[in-house]
């Protein structure tokens, strides 16, 4: 059986004035129906561009130029625009990280949810605004009925996103992409969020995409995991062995430095000799202290070092 | 025992306005009634979610903010009742790092007016001598003297941040206040900007009040934390001892909320129900209430006053003993 999703070389590049950024470089990976994938990488990885990737959504100057896309063994990249608008919203539902923006702020959330139901489902206006309510609810909005009547600027962040994540569910979409879903939150109410897109993934065998740079968040909700940097995958693994038996010296210096709570360090690990700060030009493999790397040119290969464990590096045998 | 900062019953009231259409205004108590004490060389840590206050004190003790009431004791002096002449001259001990490193470095200077800008304007150097100090404050963290002719656009977050401490040192400060310095940043450089932080501290001799949104870089940096909630300090005590023993619940409910990086740890957790409530309106009593496990009737009609449990740990609930019942084992 194919998986929900198969991404395939997949490939986006910016064509800006100052020259060619190559913001994803060739990425592969796949996701069950009622899975949940962890994209993770420091800004600037190309995480959140390979989830607009994959809903052709790249702003220009950045282009698609390479790959495939197959969502249910149908390749997106290919389809008509007006066939991707039914896919988007639809099947494929995008949750972005600053709930103000995703929102129009002339509209009440009520009108917004229904309007979702009623260019996909083809509901009418009453039987929409109905389903907005009940989806309002599911979320964990209180008094909905009231809520629904509000519009985004009365609401507070956390129940802008919840908003946004009941638009974004009102079609039972097979596939939620969820862009750093919480980082703009509250710490109490992030694992408020988390936790309901949990329950709605196991609930609804939803499969998500799950993109952050919190590995504490991809520990608690994520069933596999790619560590990207510079627009490639430097490991991909299930999430118990990202973390118990970590291969990549990126991935392992990103471990060093997270701050366990309750163990006091006097000084924090830093992945400054694995990894510095990204400069214009340098990219991690550039920057690899690599004395084993045979052609500091090539790139080297993902390779599956246990099953289902593949990293990007010449030092992993 | 002295104390080189003591903040006394401090409150800051914004009057915002009631509606878009709406001529009258409306009270939001941001600071009300918080007092602490900071020794020199000591990091207090200042915790609390968005709209509880915490950026407002910070920025009251430097009189950024001028707040309505309380008192303010830098080494034994009462700010509050100087000229803003006397508290120009007064800053040169109390520096700020500010938490957006895109928005605090004017664009349109350079590294070097930047990090210079407060030597001038305290009249401590000029000329060669100033370029020698700037370069020096650049080295202390970390960055090449290169860098002084270039602006701010050509550097990341982290170079960025650097920039801004190094403009806080400028004037050899005894007090910094930093208003989440990191939280912009990418893990791997808030450890950097941590670390480098810490060795400053050290170096000259630097008193810190940190201020951050949730409990897990400030562990490591904080000798003691106070933990704020809707304009009050909820609890305050030596770092390790809250990460141990809460005795707030909401203390304890930040604790469950940050995640837990092992997949082995997965749990069924119970996060803290409700939102935070708008400071507009705060809860009676209790502001916590709302949303406390604990919460009981007495709760809702009588704040609870900030007790000491003994080896300065202080927190303000009724029900301080049963603590600890919700804590997620870790």
């Amino acid at each position: 059986m194919s998986a929900l999703l198969e991404v395939h070389n997949l490939r986006t590049y910016f064509f800006t004035k100052a020259g060619l950024i190559k913001a994803v470089r060739g990425l592969d990976f796949n996701l069950e129906a009622g899975e949940c994938l962890a994209l993770v990488g420091e800004s600037g990885c190309g995480k959140s561009v390979t989830a607009l990737s994959l809903l052709r959504l790249v702003p220009p100057p950045g282009r698609v130029v390479e790959g495939q896309v197959l969502f249910r063994d149908e390749d997106l990249r290919l389809l008509p625009e007006t066939e991707m608008r039914r896919v988007r919203g639809n099947q494929i539902a995008m949750v972005f990280q600053e709930p103000m923006t995703a929102l129009n702020p002339v509209f009440n959330v009520g009108e917004q949810i229904a309007e979702v139901l009623r260019i996909h489902q083809g509901l009418k206006r009453q039987d929409a605004l109905q389903q907005a309510v009940a989806l309002l609810k599911q979320v964990g909005i209180s008094s909905p009925e009231r809520r629904c009547r509000e519009y985004p600027h009365q609401l507070s962040g956390g129940m802008r996103q919840r908003v946004v994540i009941a638009m974004a569910l009102a079609c039972r979409p097979r596939l939620l992409i969820a862009d750093e879903p919480t980082t703009a939150l509250d710490v109490t109410i992030q694992a408020q969020i988390m936790q309901l897109l949990d329950d709605l993934k196991s609930k609804h065998r939803m499969a998500m995409l799950l993109i952050t740079h919190d590995l504490g968040v991809v520990a608690e909700t994520a069933d596999k995991v790619a560590i990207m940097h510079d627009g490639l995958i430097l490991e991909y693994a299930p999430v118990t062995a990202i973390f118990d038996d970590p291969r990549h010296p990126y991935t392992r210096s990103l471990l060093a430095c997270l701050p366990k709570i309750g163990q006091k360090q006097h000084r924090l690990a830093l992945t400054r000799d694995a990894a510095p700060e990204k400069t214009a030009a340098g990219t991690y493999l550039d920057n690899c202290p690599a004395p084993f790397a045979p052609e500091k040119s090539k790139l080297p290969p993902l390779r599956e070092v246990t099953p289902g464990h593949l990293v990007r590096c010449w030092r992993e045998p | 025992m002295n104390h080189l900062l003591e903040v006394r019953d401090l409150c800051k009231t914004f009057q915002v306005s009631a509606g878009p259409l709406s001529g009258s205004h409306l009270p939001l108590k941001a600071v009300d009634g918080v007092s602490f004490n900071l020794r020199a060389g000591e990091t207090l840590g200042l915790v609390g979610e968005s709209g509880c206050g915490k950026s407002t004190t910070g920025k009251a003790i430097l009189r950024l903010l001028e707040p309505d009431s309380g008192e303010i004791c830098f080494d034994g002096e009462n700010l509050l009742a100087l000229s803003s002449r006397q508290m120009r001259h007064r800053r040169r001990d109390l520096q700020m790092i500010f938490q957006d490193p895109y928005s605090s470095l004017n664009p349109r200077m350079q590294v070097m007016d930047i990090v210079g800008e407060p030597l001038k304007i305290h009249g401590l150097a000029k000329g060669r001598a100033l370029r020698q100090e700037v370069a020096r404050l650049l080295q202390t963290v970390g960055m090449e003297a290169t860098c002084l002719n270039r602006y701010p656009h050509e550097f990341s977050g982290g170079q960025r941040q650097r920039i801004g401490i190094a403009r806080a040192l400028a004037l050899k400060p005894r007090l910094i206040v930093a208003d989440e310095p990191v939280s912009a940043l990418d893990l791997s450089i808030q450890a950097q900007v941590v670390n480098l932080m810490q060795d400053i501290q050290q170096q000259f001799d630097l008193t810190y009040l940190f201020i951050a949104h949730d409990l897990s870089i400030i562990e490591h940096i904080s000798d003691r934390i106070a933990v704020m909630y809707l304009g009050r300090i909820v609890e305050m005590t030596p770092a390790e001892e809250l990460y141990r023993n809460p005795r707030h619940p909401y203390s304890e409910a930040l604790l469950n909320a940050v995640p837990v990086p092992d997949p082995h740890a997965r749990r069924q957790k119970r996060p803290l129900t409700g939102e935070i409530p708008s400071p507009l309106h705060p809860p009676s009593g209790c502001h916590f209430h709302p949303r406390c496990p604990y919460a009981r009737e007495r709760c809702r009609h009588e704040a609870p006053a900030l007790n000491d449990w003994g080896g300065g740990h202080l927190a303000a609930c009724h029900f301080s003993e049963e603590v600890g019942r919700y804590r997620i084992a870790r």
